[in-house]
């Protein structure tokens, strides 16, 4: 149970970034550990500067550090050289709080925010000296577990991991805190690991792979059922019903040297109902759930003065839709008197109201500023529901040009279902028109185009959605990059398209995906989101030496009756929502924000008993969606709104 | 630009696990701990104001030290003069990491030369290890006894060379020191004065220039002096610029 420090220290003068590995940070613990407390290693299986900010793992972090029968540490990938050295020098992953070996911990438990670092999954398992498949550990092992967005599929790393917690993690991790500790003030006695695995798989959210059997009909699935009679058929999210009952993280880490969003960040709320159909974390995070708007503003002006950052980060899916969101950012830019405070909003509405409250919390630095269109045409925006209409756009545009900004960014994604050339060009065209607008008030004035391929993902509507090929992708971006050749102004950066591949060969994969990434990580594929480290050839052979069809598992639309590999589990929403809301998409309707118009009944809160909790009975000023303004004026096609017919009135209360 | 900014020197130490941040973090640390204790630092003017903060030499990092120094700008309309600079240095002790203390502060006058270009030399003590004694003092007589240490360096892309030798103004063996605590194999401390202008030079620098090259195990810069050209009298930093305090002030 020592710590590593002793060993590690005279390793640190030869690798990169020797920070990293030294913990420290303001807001670190160091708990005891003991017989009766069950030790938590909470993993990111990325580098520290990408891990550590995560918000998730720094809110299970100060929650299972609360309890008295529970200790939490944190670990992250180590980078390349450091893996040669520990492993050279047999010394397993550690710690970063009090460099504790991985293997002395009850359990491992990781974030998985990305499919492209499953394999960084398995490696991390192997550097603490564990079993990488479930099914050789012994009881004296540390239980493997996963939480986060990607194990909304879990299949594809189900040999990997011991259990799943679906949802929001909260209150998850307390239950099975309690389970773990029976089991070792028991003694982890040979041959009670199932027992415990089968009780964990009781607990509400909690998957546990190895409870269930798989069964196959030729290349198709048939279904994923229980092992045993008391192990749930179906898996449901936890989801936490007040956000305000939990304030965390109460003392955010603030790292001693660089990492990615490096400030203070407030998450406002949970959930989204604007219905983008490509985005799985605005359809699983559902219902919205947003914090209260004055506690929202103690958390700002508390954690600034904690941890002396000079930048708040409001988080959610769609910052500027949160109720309360003018009085926040007042507050927070009056608060600090003559400090120069700034305030980001991560993910911004597109709208010239968005703008404003962007204009009055940036006052510093007026430097760039993103917005997600995600679409070049208004079919195609219709297609995705995220019904942005142009007029949204150039007025935003405008205003952020005529408010002193000079750089803009555009998100966007190719490779939608329906996507014709035309819609792809639009994207260029787009472009061109903001730059166009911004000439007007400066010179200089950019617009950056991001593309990124669109990878299908699970309970979305379009989880039925055969993704394009690589080289289908590489010619949009083709078309995109002739188009845009001597449009100056305009810069155009994409996603490598066989990461793209990558990604959807895991999205929506099933067990049989497991010795691919096993494949994978086998011959050397870690940290697959690193474009240096990126080998689309090992996926290939990987899937080739695996018998699994490329086509089959990424390029091919799914039929409505087809089992999926995540029908065992649930996100709240009704299949049959989903596959509407799939067929709307084919025939170009958009679906409001539900939060102030009729259910549609996603299921999200009728299935959990909750509803969506705003801070304001109003929608916010501003916007073309949800907001009741007219959006048959929005471009060529009118929008038909489509209210669904509901199924149980009584229940939402509307 | 008018600019009749106070004027805050600072020495602080660095030791342990947090010395394996580099000097960027440090100045990054320095920005939210002032922050935290609510000093009123001037910032630069334009789009990205920065905090007037002016570091001296850079330590590497890995390296730890008992003088590192800072100079802060404070805004006047702001700055309490007659402020309790000690319960001001426990202060920003308290919100500095583990690891790193303030050891003495001082108001300078604002026409007070940068560190980077008023500092004349340091003192290192270094531990080299997996080397003997013998080998060690064979290595330290030959170096002082040369007339010249060149090196060739990279500098913007092309190849540069200096003589080091000038700019080793002492370098002592101490004697061998034991195993510590973690472990590792007893090395032999040494001693050196390195001078710093017209550039500073690297410990990793020297060692590898010596004959045979050593390895570090554990670096600490001990002091840094000012030496009066005229005089040939040391100064430390703080020392050098004590000025009749700006009025009232202490």
């Amino acid at each position: 149970m020592n710590s590593l420090w002793p060993q590690l220290e005279p390793l640190l003068p030869h690798v990169q970034k020797p920070a990293r590995y030294i913990g420290c940070e303001d807001g670190m613990q160091t708990p005891t550990h003991g017989p009766g407390i069950v030790s938590w290693l909470l993993t990111y299986p990325d580098t520290y500067e990408i891990g550590l900010p995560n918000q998730g793992l720094q809110i299970l972090y100060e929650i299972i550090n609360e309890r008295p029968d529970g200790a939490a540490e944190r670990s992250y990938a180590p980078w390349t050289d450091m893996e040669a050295v520990i492993r050279r020098e047999r010394i397993p992953l550690f710690s970063v709080d009090t460099h504790r070996a991985g293997g002395d911990f009850d359990i491992i438990a990781f974030n998985l925010s990305a499919e492209l670092t499953y394999t960084n999954l398995v490696n991390c398992i192997d550097l603490a000296g564990v079993p990488i498949h479930s099914s050789h550990r012994a009881d004296s092992d540390p239980l493997i577990g996963v939480g986060g967005h990607c194990t909304y599929n879990p299949e594809p790393i189900a040999d990997f991991v011991d259990f799943v917690v679906l949802g929001d993690g909260e209150e998850a991790v307390g239950d099975i805190t309690e389970l773990v500790r029976e089991w070792k003030v028991a003694g982890k006695n040979s041959g009670t690991r199932e027992g415990l695995l089968r009780e964990l798989s009781k607990l509400p959210g909690v998957y546990v792979p190895s409870m269930y059997e798989v069964e196959y009909d030729g290349a198709f699935l048939a279904g994923v059922t229980p092992r045993y009679a008391d192990v749930p058929a179906t898996i449901e999210k936890r989801t936490v019903a007040d956000l305000g009952e939990w304030p965390y993280p109460k003392n955010q880490l603030v790292p001693m040297t660089e990492v990615v969003h490096d400030r203070l960040s407030v998450e406002v709320f949970r959930g989204c109902t604007r219905g983008c159909r490509f985005c799985q974390a605005g359809m699983i995070t559902r219902p919205v759930r947003e914090r209260p708007a004055e506690q929202v503003s103690r958390m700002i002006s508390e954690g600034l003065q904690r941890t002396g950052y000079d930048e708040v980060a409001l988080t959610s899916l769609s910052t500027a839709d949160f109720s309360g969101i003018e009085g926040v950012v007042k507050h927070a830019v009056s608060d600090k008197g003559t400090d120069q405070i700034s305030v980001a909003l991560p993910s911004l509405r597109v709208d010239a109201f968005t703008v404003g409250i962007a204009a009055e919390i940036q006052r510093a630095r007026r430097t760039g500023l993103t917005f997600a269109p995600e679409a070049g045409s208004w079919r195609m925006r219709q297609v995705i529901n995220k019904l942005i209409r142009e007029e949204d756009l150039y007025g935003a545009v405008e205003s952020a040009f005529s408010q002193g900004w000079r750089r803009m960014k555009l998100y966007f994604l190719t490779g939608l279902p329906t996507e014709t050339d035309e819609d792809t060009l639009g994207i260029a065209e787009l472009a061109r028109n903001c730059v166009k607008l911004g000439k007007t008030h400066k010179s200089s004035a950019s617009v950056t185009v991001s593309v990124g391929g669109f990878v299908p993902k699970p309970f979305t509507p379009f989880q039925w959605f055969g993704q394009n090929t690589e080289s289908e992708l590489q010619r949009k971006i083709g078309l995109l990059r002739d188009d845009t050749r001597r449009s100056k102004g305009v810069q155009l950066k994409w996603h490598d398209p066989k990461a793209t591949l990558a990604e959807g060969i895991t999205s929506r994969g099933d067990r049989r995906l497991g010795p691919v990434i096993e494949y994978v990580w086998r011959n050397g594929g870690t940290f697959q989101e690193w474009s240096e480290h990126f080998s689309y050839e090992l996926w290939l052979e990987g899937m080739a030496a695996n018998d699994c069809d490329v086509d089959w598992y990424v390029h091919r639309h799914r039929t409505e009756d087809e089992v999926l590999p995540w029908d065992h589990l649930s996100a709240g929403l009704h299949k049959d929502f989903l596959w509407q809301d799939w067929r709307d998409a084919l025939d170009e309707l958009g679906l409001e924000d539900c939060r102030w118009t009729p259910c549609y009944d996603c299921g999200a809160c009728t299935g959990y008993g909750i509803e969506h909790r705003v801070a304001s009975a109003t929608p916010p000023a501003g916007g073309s969606q949800g907001t009741g303004v007219d959006l048959s004026t929005g471009g060529s096609v009118p929008v038909v709104l489509q209210p669904r017919p509901k199924i149980d009135a009584g229940a939402v209360g509307s | 630009m008018k600019n009749d900014n106070v004027k805050l020197r600072i020495r602080f130490d660095k030791h342990g696990k947090i010395r394996f941040t580099s000097h960027r973090d440090v100045a990054r640390i320095w920005e939210r701990t002032l922050r935290r204790a609510s000093l009123p630092v001037a910032y630069s003017e334009g789009f990205s104001p920065r905090p007037k903060l002016s570091f001296g030499l850079a330590l590497s990092t890995g390296h730890e030290s008992d003088a590192e120094y800072l100079d802060i700008e404070l805004d006047p309309d702001r700055t309490d003069l007659a402020m309790d600079l000690e319960s001001l240095a426990t202060e920003l002790s308290g919100h500095l990491p583990v690891g790193m203390h303030v050891t003495d502060m001082a108001f300078v006058d604002r026409r007070t030369p940068s560190l980077q270009e008023s500092v004349t030399s340091c003192i290192w003590q270094i531990d080299v290890i997996d080397v003997d004694a013998d080998t060690v003092a064979c290595a330290v007589a030959r170096a002082l006894a040369a007339e010249d240490l060149v090196v060739t360096r990279e500098r913007k892309g092309k190849q540069v060379t200096d003589d080091l030798r000038p700019l080793v103004l002492s370098l002592d063996v101490i004697g061998p020191i034991e195993a510590d605590d973690t472990g590792t194999v007893a090395g032999v401390r040494l001693l050196a004065e390195l001078g710093t202008q017209p550039r500073a030079v690297r410990v990793a620098e020297l060692l590898a220039a010596l004959d045979p090259p050593l390895t570090e195990r554990r670096v600490v810069r001990l002091h840094q002096w000012i030496t009066n050209d005229d005089t040939a009298e040391r100064s430390d930093p703080l020392s050098a610029a004590a000025s009749p305090a700006p009025a009232g002030a202490m």
